[in-house]
């Protein structure tokens, strides 16, 4: 699994940081995404699909 | 615009406290994007499925521009034609000028900042719960809880004195109610502008270590942006949650089983929160949006200028989406895709603040009670049919 984050789109609403905490944070200035492991283990795969489906602004691409 | 004759009225009223109304699951099984009429005379669209909320919110070519919505009930403004949203009012606004403002507040809302003040959050809530437990039983769950905690927490973070609390929640609950009238609802506007205006004024002279002190470090927003901004983040900050923390403890009260598996299970506390916002769906109105060219909405036409609204409650019950949608689940799986906080790029910026109220506020409250009970008949726990955000007026208890 690849993981992207766009920050041009994101709008901070820190779903994926809620949602997949070992994988995105945020931002401590802006609040916008920030991909800590681009390529997760697989115990967090289900955790990081979600993120992207919950994510607001589409910011997050998964390739599989 | 004409009015269809055939075009409906949104509807708004609940079968009991806690469900949408009936028409809304009709709909949204037959018809989930179908005509509604405005009182202006307008006619636009409802939506009531979850996915094509979803879509909606999340397309750029709806914008949330306030001079383009009408406003889908009867109303002291609703016949009147709406202005462009004043300067800092981001929420009425679509990029690139939302962006510029929300990006100054992002990084204050952050999941480790709210985490981070999760102990502030404990002594609010702890003060709250014994001031409750002084009244007695009888005592009122929303002066002495619900409106108090999110109160002192937005308070604090913005840096506004909580003295002046009576003035800002009673102007608050009068431009939130449908019942106001024009005057009322003028002067509210004026009181909070005069009063955040004075405000922000004395941030800029001299800047405090708190969400508006930083806003005013920054010198990248004139006075009157940071003013309606204080505005706006001061009446989102304590509405939303203390209708949640009112209505989520009285929904709790009346499901006798979900309770005492909240009290059992503290895992599922975050699962819980999810599930009240979802079950709940406070914004009852609906969240609104105009097309800004003709565009194909899962195969219905809709025009360039029609306005949409979204039913929030229905969306949330969608059995496409969510499996038994009526029930309430407290350990319901994946419940974070609802559509309470809003979807797209004005999700809302204050939830995760939101999440930690309520799950440090009702966790307290039923681990400090363990006989918590109405003290009224639910029949008779006034609730807020007629303001923009759902509610109970007051919840009175006995423990």
């Amino acid at each position: 699994m690849n993981v992207e984050a766009d920050r041009e789109r994101c709008c901070g609403s820190g779903m994926c940081a809620l949602t997949a905490p070992d994988v995105f944070d945020q931002d401590a200035e802006t609040g916008y995404v920030l991909v800590l492991l681009p390529e997760p283990p697989r115990e967090w795969h289900d955790d990081v699909r979600s993120a992207a489906g919950v994510c607001p602004s589409g910011a997050i691409t998964v390739r599989e | 615009m004409t009015q269809a004759p055939s075009a409906p009225r949104l509807p708004l009223e609940r079968p009991n406290p806690f469900d949408p109304p009936v028409r809304l699951a009709e709909l949204r099984e037959n018809e989930p994007i179908s005509r509604l009429a405005f009182p202006d005379g307008h006619v636009g669209w409802l939506v009531t499925g979850y996915q094509e909320a979803r879509d909606v919110l999340r397309d750029p070519r709806f914008s949330s521009r306030q001079e383009l919505r009408h406003f889908p009930l009867d109303h002291a403004l609703a016949n009147e034609p709406m202005e462009p949203a004043r300067p800092g009012m981001f929420i009425r606004m679509d990029a690139p000028e939302h962006g510029r403002l929300r990006r100054l507040l992002t990084g204050q809302f952050t999941v480790k900042r709210m985490k981070a003040l999760e102990p502030r959050i404990q002594g609010f809530v702890d003060r709250a719960l014994d001031e409750l437990e002084a009244d007695g039983p009888g005592a009122d769950l929303v002066a002495r809880f619900a409106l108090p905690v999110p109160s002192l927490v937005i308070c604090e973070l913005l840096g506004v004195p909580y003295e002046d609390r009576a003035r800002f929640q009673q102007n608050s609950r009068t431009i939130m109610s449908l019942d106001s009238s024009r005057e009322d609802i003028m002067g509210a506007f004026e009181s909070m502008g005069q009063f955040l205006h004075d405000l922000v004024m004395s941030k800029i002279a001299e800047p405090t270590d708190d969400i508006l002190g930083g806003l005013a470090a920054t010198g990248e927003l004139t006075a009157e942006e940071m003013t309606n901004i204080a505005f706006l983040l001061l009446v989102a900050g304590h509405e939303t949650t203390a209708n949640m923390l009112g209505l989520g403890t009285f929904a709790l009260l009346r499901h006798p089983g979900e309770l005492a598996r909240f009290r059992a299970e503290p895992e599922i506390a975050e699962a819980a929160v999810e599930e009240l916002l979802r079950y709940l769906s406070i914004i009852h109105v609906g969240m609104t949006r105009t097309a800004l060219e003709d565009l194909d909405l899962h195969g219905t036409l809709v025009k360039a200028g029609e306005c949409v609204i979204l039913s929030v409650s229905a969306g949330n019950r969608d059995p496409e989406r969510f499996e038994n949608p009526d029930e309430l689940d407290l350990a319901r799986p994946h419940g974070t895709g609802h559509l309470s906080f809003g979807h797209g790029v004005h999700q809302c910026l204050g939830q995760q603040l939101a999440r930690v109220e309520m799950r440090i506020g009702l966790t307290t409250l039923v681990e400090r009670f363990p006989n918590l009970r109405l003290a009224v008949a639910p029949e008779d726990v006034p609730t807020k049919t007629n303001a923009i955000i759902y509610g109970v007026h007051s919840l009175k208890v006995a423990w």
